[in-house]
């Protein structure tokens, strides 16, 4: 509470904050819904805001407000499932090529790299159009996560191989604890903040990432995500026929959401590199 | 010689490895998923409402198999893959039929190429440039100005930005054309119409791809230089009375370079993804829209080819660049 209570005295946190309160309660607003988001012409058609519909509705005769809701709790729930899974296997690469050393350090970071070298929006397109059938939240979730690690796993790595160098490190091991109550107890909570820091990078990027996919047809189009929300709207030639509610909608929030996760990583990032944190309280 | 031997031959050897575990990857993820990409082809004709007797659905699965090279075990197949990929042959494609997924791609690679080094260097450079100043001078006003654009561009995704500058310039404020990267059914000459005309078409899909670039840049500079400014040998050589230019120019921007250049090398791979999908929005006639039509189409013989060629554009500029860096930094001396 006290390090929460810390990081809203920055602004920048502050925005991010309300921003991210806003989408949660957007979110949460879908268990209100009159409507069933995979239902059609429920509501008259491409009709402008108005009272009632406050964000237009859509020529399938949707209401956008409330797929709205929908597309942002499911967009949000895939980034983090993406985030999660790909926290678990940076942490387990980057803590056991950091500990270990040697060979295994060697393999590992060099499968890494080539995860950071290879364009990998190619492939994932290529693992979700042969997938398309079985794609739904999760499962787009559980392969953002498993080619979004390798990043974070270097960072995770260059942590680990600096607390072994610290006293605590080796009065552990003299004093006989195994490895893994050394990287438990010891680690992790080391390793927590910069899993937070990075879980917030890591969400943005499968948002993205989901959009994309979505605009190029690899993902389920029944299911609203911001993506879906958007590649309905633009094969059903709204830009064109001038429904601008419909297309803005998912573009705007898409926006505030990269915003407010970028701000908040920032914030949490500067936050813990103590070296910034004293630049910041030095000018305030 | 000692370059060859410390220096070039590792990273040769590195180099080889990474289009080796890409290609793998190319491989094996088709063939460790559920789903049948010969039975979905069946699957497509059936739902059509073509009817096929069982005789020649059996011929066509057959011959399917041939082409995607699903026959045989495991081994042979991968065997067969790689000696297939050493030739760039990736059979023909679906959506152009009869035309070779070599060709296509030779057609459009030129396009992404010159997109992708045009825009890649140019905000690099600018971004660089701006960052280094703005880490040096981080209390002038147009610093917190572009921090605040920065604040809001570099975080979008490439496709929102590109639709976001679609519906700006295309829609209210229609200067530049949308579509395509050229005049439609024009035919290039080396005349100033057409470079002006190829420009045009290139505009809207290079801004955007240097806009992200640039902040990106920007960024990672500016902290850089903020680090590199507080280091003792600047404070040193303000002391000394080393003119200021001299200071920002040849001790902090040269020395917060050499980080620069690694994230090129490491981020290459993200900025082309980046050129793909800002090429489908504007439907620019490169990798791009062949991938969009390629996915589209359900074509995997395009879609595999595509893969492949990306992992070995990409992996070659970052061994070229790694190549360049001992030019660039004088510590590095092959030992």
């Amino acid at each position: 509470m006290k390090v929460f209570r810390e990081l809203l005295k920055d602004n920048r946190f502050k925005i991010a904050f309300v921003i991210v309160l806003l989408l949660c309660v957007l979110s949460f607003l879908t268990a209100f819904s009159p409507y069933d988001p995979s239902q059609w012409n429920v509501v008259e058609r491409s009709s402008p805001p108005r009272w009632l519909h406050i964000l237009g509705t859509t020529s399938m005769g949707q209401d956008v407000f409330w797929v709205l809701t929908y597309a942002v709790r499911n967009s949000l729930l895939t980034s983090l499932i993406a985030g999660i899974v790909s926290r678990i296997i940076a942490l387990l690469v980057g803590i056991l090529a950091g500990f270990k050393g040697g060979l295994i350090d060697r393999i590992l970071m060099f499968l890494t790299d080539s995860f950071l070298v290879i364009p990998l929006f190619v492939i994932i397109v290529l693992f979700a159009m042969i997938a398309k059938a079985r794609m739904d939240i999760i499962n787009l979730g559980i392969l953002l996560g498993a080619f979004g690690w390798a990043w974070d796993a270097r960072v995770v790595r260059s942590q680990v191989l600096s607390l072994r160098e610290q006293d605590f490190t080796y009065t552990s091991i003299l004093s006989g604890s195994n490895t893994r109550s050394i990287i438990f107890k010891d680690y992790i909570p080391f390793l927590i903040p910069l899993v937070f820091s990075t879980l917030i990078g890591n969400m943005s990027w499968a948002i993205g990432m989901e959009i994309t996919l979505s605009i190029l047809g690899v993902f389920n189009l029944e299911i609203p995500t911001l993506g879906t929300m958007l590649q309905w709207s633009i094969s059903s030639q709204a830009l064109f026929l001038g429904y601008w509610w419909w297309v803005l909608t998912p573009v705007v929030f898409s926006i505030l959401i990269f915003v407010a996760l970028y701000l908040m990583s920032v914030s949490i990032s500067e936050y813990l590199d103590p070296r910034m944190r004293l630049q910041r309280v030095g000018k305030a | 010689m000692k370059f060859v031997k410390n220096y070039l031959i590792p990273r040769l050897i590195t180099y080889f490895l990474v289009i080796f575990v890409g290609i793998t990857m190319v491989f094996f993820i088709p063939r460790f998923l559920p789903t049948d990409p010969v039975q979905q082809f069946i699957a497509r004709f059936t739902t059509q409402g073509v009817y096929m007797d069982p005789k020649s659905v059996e011929n066509m699965i057959s011959t399917l198999k041939q082409l995607y090279g699903l026959e045989g075990s495991l081994w042979e197949q991968y065997r067969d893959f790689l000696v297939r990929f050493s030739k760039l042959d990736f059979g023909p494609s679906y959506y152009q039929f009869p035309t070779p997924v070599k060709t296509l791609i030779a057609q459009s690679l030129p396009w992404t190429v010159g997109l992708l080094l045009s825009t890649t260097l140019l905000s690099w450079v600018i971004g660089s440039i701006l960052g280094g100043f703005a880490g040096y001078y981080p209390d002038k006003k147009w610093v917190k100005i572009v921090d605040l654009i920065a604040m809001v561009i570099r975080p979008m995704p490439y496709y929102i930005l590109a639709l976001s500058l679609l519906i700006l310039f295309g829609f209210i404020f229609p200067i530049f054309p949308v579509r395509g990267g050229f005049s439609i059914g024009g035919k290039i000459r080396f005349d100033l119409y057409s470079i002006v005309t190829i420009l045009k078409h290139a505009f809207l899909p290079a801004l955007s791809l240097l806009l992200i670039g640039t902040f990106v840049w920007f960024q990672g500079m500016k902290l850089i230089v903020q680090t590199v400014k507080s280091e003792d040998y600047v404070r040193y050589a303000k002391y000394a009375g080393v003119p200021e230019k001299k200071i920002v120019y040849q001790y902090v921007i040269r020395n917060a370079m050499l980080p620069q250049i690694t994230g090129l090398a490491l981020s290459l791979g993200q900025i082309f993804s980046g050129a793909l999908i800002t090429e489908m929005t504007f439907s620019y006639p490169g990798m791009g829209t062949l991938l969009y039509n390629a996915v589209f189409t359900g074509d995997y013989n395009l879609l595999m080819g595509i893969t492949s060629i990306s992992i070995i554009v990409i992996t070659t500029s970052v061994f070229l660049i790694d190549l360049l860096y001992p030019l660039l930094d004088p510590r590095v001396k092959y030992k």
